[in-house]
């Protein structure tokens, strides 16, 4: 296998906010029927976590289950494991009614650090970023200005933003322009 | 004159002095100054000229409803026209110039109109340039557009910065004042989540200028005191600089935020808008004093009677030595006291009233002021300053009884209260006789979704003018809003404000009363655009009756002001034009912003690179590094061609043609969209997606399918694999990825819900790359890998997975070229690497990658047609010659029905046939090919039209497809297109398969 490669080789900003691509991420798009007995065994076998209730994400000893849509799920692990796991899914699902799809190689990750990162995040995304209304654990799929995005929350405070690769330029010269020194709103924290 | 004064100008900070320029005249002001307070201390009391007559005008109000001192501010990408001076910040080195003078603001030569005003009434335009036609294009128009307008256009990019910010709150409390601090107070205090916006940069309102005592602290402690609570609380925010925008449905509201208007010299944004969700709004907006009408009332000097004390209780400037004070109700006695105790004299106090005043007049004359009751103003004296008043009796006709020199006069007709956010989203007015204004009617406030109100107002808007009722009110209204967002509330005292017994004021919409044609045509009630008593008067007398034609007719009300302060005053007009009391004419539709926002603002950060979000392939470094040329195809921009050195793009595409079909080429086709669906009813659902039979697909097999929408017409086209006997994967157009899944979704979701098939979008997981002509298994077979990729082991319209050297690939035997082709799928994040080793092993063969240009003349070449090209919406595939595609074994699929109407399966249609000219040329995109006669306009009739049309390098002559009545039928015809110049060129009908008509080259 040749060597893969992230959309944008792991760039990094530093404005009031820190953005840094974080390389390759392991995604796979589960549907099927969320509320059966082979989802959550599928689930528990690729991740080792529980379904996540609605806009949560919930994790185990090797990765995190994301609650997308009312029959839709994404299962996050290391990239290099991302065929096992769609195959330890397929397997677990045989016999039901399910869609498993690698999707690790359409999708470009960014991470948010910084105090002030709900403030950056609140600048592009129609979301409540605040802090008793978004936690770590919790997801949203909703867009980075104009263009579809999901975002979620990390146990540090760091945020994971989540976007389709052939538009990661985009998504990170976005979230550097609302990171620029000067531009602080001193809102959300 | 205007000066500043040694007293007064409590927001100044007098240590620091800032410089400014205004026409090119260096001044002077202080940190603090508004422009308007800075100009009015430098003795500049007229700030523009008018928008019609171009007659002189001065400043009139202090803050946002400013209609006159409009200054084009700033140079260059900083540039922008129409800046209400009231509202702008001074600072150092601020640079502005007056609107819509020429040759200067001292000497202007249109104010000619100004002496032929007697000429140019309301709907004169409407009356005068009916006819001759030619006279309006050349002599009207050129001298109107030079004679009318405010500001400049801005010339350069702007300079600055913008963005949006997303925002959740409870309850949004807009206006600082202290109805505005109270509400947040009171809402703050339940718990609720508040945002307190105001559009100063101070907390308070107008309440430290009229003084006053609350709860035995002076009003400036008691500000003070709160906002400091309020900042204590970790539940309320507070933002000045910020106006209330708009308001819309279901507690949608814009907050206006202007970050570095005053301090241009900081970094980071100049605007913010502020996208708020709201669960309920408190609109704490204040009033606004409205001017009376009468003659000479836009001559530079007359203020009104708040704004004048705003100026010196705020700033210390003064608007004059000598200040007449014309009033009909109590609160304007506070401008002539401002007046006296900062050293000014007041000649007289002229009290519209019959009666006078109550309380306030009464000390007035207590302290020596001469105040005459039932006494107006005739006219003023002076031209581009105020030089005295002539004194009449306010129910006589106009009769002076006595000229009094002056160079300043403090109005006032009342207050309006600021309802406009109130009815922005649909809440409605009464008329309250009383105070003689509109004020929000509090039992048809707009609703939200479920029917409850979401807007409460509060303090002045809601028609309370004096102080003790508008802190009642504003608590009121804030513990209302933290309630209706569900918060318990405990109900407090409100603080106690001074009581002021005041006398009712009087209205008067007239002044004299009986004031004839003369000075009607003299007393303006819209500054902005020139719009006069006498105006409204000859609208109702003309006809408009309805208020909202009267404005339009008149333009009462429609410059950038939007008639703050001419509304109340024209609508009264109207009224009494019409004999109908005020509630009966109503109000104009209040729509949002309040006051203009930036174009900026409205745009965010979208500008420059992130204007719009450009997708990229993994392998668009490279394109880019090789001088692709590209188009746009949808976000994406796909390589036209890549021309070298000098080549042009014409040779570049005729270049990668012949390399393609003589050896090998390369696309980057990883754009084409690539959408799996998968579930036991997947056939059956693809069934009805597409016209084709896709069921019967064996797994490893490709077919190519149309897709029509339910009204027939074909949409999007591509070609299908089976994966297994669950699961397909569905190629679309590029365009069409995005569309597609959703259309596939919204059947799924909306129709077939109970049918067992999900999708998923894969366009991006993989990088596709078309390895195209006849040395192209040799170059996949250089690569190695266990993939068998001959003609045996991948026949045509097969696919397979496999790997094509150190690839995990999937092959598809597929060719929208007529070549030896296989489209090759990777991993998008190795799809940059493997295009490099297909270079590199094609290197022998001369590989080269083609563009979208060269692919279409390709597909053109071989007769095959292109969704966008062939089809634009109204065409079926019936047109195409593609009975084929279609199944007759299926009972339905979408557009089945459709394509069975009678118009859809007539002979009449045009339908799809290739041309070759005569003489060999291309035909012009978007010919149509001409036929005898004309239609009942005069035009030429037509008889089809060109869909495609290239030159062909393969041929070495033009080639085109498209659509003619008769279709196929007419082989052998010969028929003319026409060209841009007029002429036309003949073609003959031929079969569209221009290039291998067999296939052969593709089946090897």
């Amino acid at each position: 296998m040749s060597e893969a490669v992230s959309a944008l080789d792991g760039v990094t900003f530093e404005g009031f906010a820190k953005v840094a691509e974080t390389g390759l991420r392991g995604m796979i798009t589960v549907r099927g029927d969320l509320a059966s007995k082979e989802m959550m065994a599928a689930v528990k076998a690729a991740t080792g976590a529980v379904l996540p209730a609605q806009r949560k994400v919930t994790s185990g000893d090797t990765g995190a289950v994301a609650w997308m849509s009312p029959d839709e799920l994404l299962v996050v692990v290391d990239y290099d494991a991302a065929n096992e796991a769609v195959a330890t899914l397929t397997d677990a699902l045989k016999g039901s009614h399910a869609l498993v799809a690698n999707v690790s190689d359409a999708r470009a990750v960014f991470r948010l650090s910084g105090d002030s990162s709900r403030d950056v995040l609140a600048k592009l995304a129609p979301v409540d970023f605040s802090k008793d209304a978004f936690a770590a654990g919790d997801i949203r799929r909703s867009r980075i200005a104009q263009v579809p995005a999901a975002v979620w929350g990390n146990e540090d405070g760091s945020f994971e933003v989540i976007c389709f690769r052939s538009v990661a330029q985009y998504v990170f010269d976005v979230l550097k322009v609302s990171a620029e020194v000067g531009g602080e709103v001193n809102h959300l924290g | 004159m205007s000066t500043r004064l040694t007293t007064g100008g409590r927001l100044l900070n007098k240590a620091k002095q800032v410089t400014f320029s205004f026409n090119g005249k260096q001044f002077t002001g202080f940190e603090g100054d508004t422009l308007a307070s800075a100009l009015l201390a430098n003795d500049q009391m007229m700030m523009g000229r008018s928008f019609k007559y171009h007659r002189p005008r001065g400043v009139v109000a202090s803050g946002a409803e400013e209609p006159n001192a409009l200054v084009n501010m700033g140079q260059g990408g900083k540039f922008e026209p129409n800046q209400r001076a009231t509202t702008t910040e001074l600072f150092d080195g601020l640079t502005c110039t007056s609107q819509n003078h020429w040759p200067s603001l001292e000497f202007d030569i249109g104010v000619a109109n100004n002496y032929a005003a007697r000429f140019l009434p309301a709907g004169f335009y409407y009356k005068t340039f009916m006819a001759p036609a030619a006279a309006w294009k050349h002599v009207f128009e050129p001298i109107v557009r030079h004679s009318a307008g405010l500001g400049k256009a801005p010339k350069d990019r702007d300079a600055d910065r913008y963005e949006h910010f997303y925002a959740f709150f409870d309850v949004v409390v807009v206006g600082g004042g202290v109805a505005g601090l109270m509400a947040a107070k009171a809402a703050g205090q339940s718990g609720a989540k508040v945002l307190l916006m105001e559009q100063t940069a101070h907390w308070g309102g107008r309440a430290p200028v009229d003084g006053g005592k609350v709860d035995g602290v002076k009003v400036d402690d008691f500000i003070d005191a709160t906002v400091a609570e309020l900042e204590a609380m970790d539940n309320v925010t507070l933002r000045n600089r910020m106006m209330g925008a708009g308001v819309y449905d279901h507690g949608y509201i814009l907050g206006y935020e202007r970050l570095t208007d005053h301090a241009p010299m900081l970094d980071g944004p100049r605007h913010r808008l502020w996208r708020i969700r709201a669960k309920q709004i408190v609109t704490a907006t204040g009033a606004i004093e409205r001017p009376l009408s009468f003659a000479g009332n836009d001559i530079p000097g007359v203020m009104l009677a708040s704004a004048m004390r705003d100026y010196i209780v705020n700033f210390g400037t003064s608007s004059g030595d000598r200040v007449v004070v014309v009033a009909n109700n109590d609160d304007a006695y506070r401008t002539a006291f401002t007046l006296k105790n900062h050293g000014l004299e007041v000649p007289v106090i002229l009290d519209s009233r019959p009666n006078g005043g109550g309380a306030l007049a009464k000390a007035a004359r207590e302290q020596g002021f001469r105040v005459e009751n039932g006494k107006g103003i005739a006219k003023i004296k002076g031209g581009k300053r105020v030089t005295g008043v002539a004194i009449c009796a306010q129910a006589g006709e106009g009769a002076v009884l006595e000229e009094i020199a002056c160079d300043a006069v403090a109005m006032s007709g009342g207050w309006s209260p600021v309802v406009h956010l109130w009815s922005h989203c649909g809440g409605k007015l009464i008329w309250d006789e009383a105070q003689a204004h509109f004020r929000p009617d509090p039992d048809r406030a707009p609703t939200s979704h479920d029917g409850n109100a979401f807007v409460v107002t509060a303090g002045s808007a809601s028609g309370p003018l004096k102080l003790d009722d508008v802190l009642v009110d504003g608590q009121k209204a804030g513990e209302a809003a933290a309630q209706a967002a569900g918060f318990a509330v405990t109900s407090a005292d409100a603080p106690k404000g001074d009581v002021h017994d005041e006398a009712p004021l009087v209205p008067c919409w007239m002044m004299p009363q009986g004031a004839g044609p003369k000075l009607r045509m003299k007393a303006w009630l819209d500054y902005q655009n020139d719009v006069k008593v006498s105006d409204v008067r000859l609208a109702a007398q003309e006809g408009y009756e309805s208020v909202e034609h009267t404005k339009r007719y008149t333009t009462l009300g429609m410059a950038t002001d939007q008639g703050k302060l001419s509304n109340i005053n024209g609508l009264a007009v109207l009224s009494d034009a019409l004999n109908q009391p005020i509630p009966a004419t109503g109000t104009t539709t209040f729509r949002p912003p309040y006051t203009p926002i930036s174009m900026g603002a409205i745009a965010g950060e979208a500008r420059d690179e992130v204007f719009q979000p450009l997708r990229r392939t993994t392998i668009h470094g490279w394109h880019e590094a090789n001088g692709a040329f590209y188009e746009p195809v949808g976000h994406w921009r796909r390589p036209y061609c890549f021309p070298q050195g000098s080549e042009s793009h014409a040779d570049a595409v005729t270049r990668e043609i012949r390399q393609t079909r003589d050896s090998v080429g390369l696309l980057d086709a990883s754009t084409l969209g690539k959408i799996i669906v998968k579930g036991p009813d997947a056939g059956k659902f693809l069934n009805m997606m597409y016209t084709n039979m896709m069921s019967t697909l064996k797994p490893g097999k490709c077919r190519y399918g149309l897709m029509c929408n339910e009204n027939g017409f074909l949409m999007d086209d591509g070609v299908v694999a089976r994966i297994d006997e669950d699961t397909f994967l569905c190629h679309t157009t590029t365009g069409g990825a995005e569309r597609i899944h959703g259309w596939m979704e919204d059947w799924l979701q909306c129709e077939w819900w109970d049918w067992q098939v999900y999708t998923a979008n894969v366009t991006e997981q993989y990088a596709q790359i078309a390895v195209v002509g006849p040395n192209a298994r040799k170059v996949i077979e250089k690569l190695g890998g266990e993939m068998d990729v001959s003609k045996e082991g991948l026949a045509f319209m097969e696919w397979k997975d496999g790997t094509i050297g150190d690839f995990d690939a999937r092959a598809y035997r597929i060719s929208f070229s007529g070549e030896l082709s296989y489209e090759i799928a990777v991993p998008a994040s190795q799809g940059r690497a493997f295009w490099d080793a297909l270079l590199e092993a094609g290197a022998e063969f001369n590989i080269m990658p083609y563009g979208t240009e060269a692919l279409h003349v390709m597909r053109a070449e071989k007769g095959f047609i292109m969704i966008g090209d062939e089809t634009d919406g109204t065409v079926i595939p019936q047109d195409l010659n593609m009975q084929w595609a279609i199944s007759k074994k299926k009972e339905d699929f979408l557009g089945k029905r459709a394509q069975l109407r009678d118009h859809m399966a007539s002979e009449d249609r045009w339908k799809l046939a290739g041309f070759k000219t005569e003489d060999g040329s291309v035909i012009p995109d978007g010919a149509y090919i001409v036929d005898h006669g004309t239609n009942a306009n005069g035009q030429r009739n037509t008889q089809g039209r060109v869909t495609s049309t290239y030159y062909s390098p393969t041929l070495d002559r033009g080639i085109a497809m498209g659509l003619i009545h008769g279709g196929m039928k007419r082989l052998g015809d010969v028929v003319e297109f026409n060209k841009v110049d007029g002429s036309t060129v003949k073609a003959k009908v031929v079969d569209p398969v221009f290039y291998d008509k067999d296939g052969e080259k593709q089946n090897v």
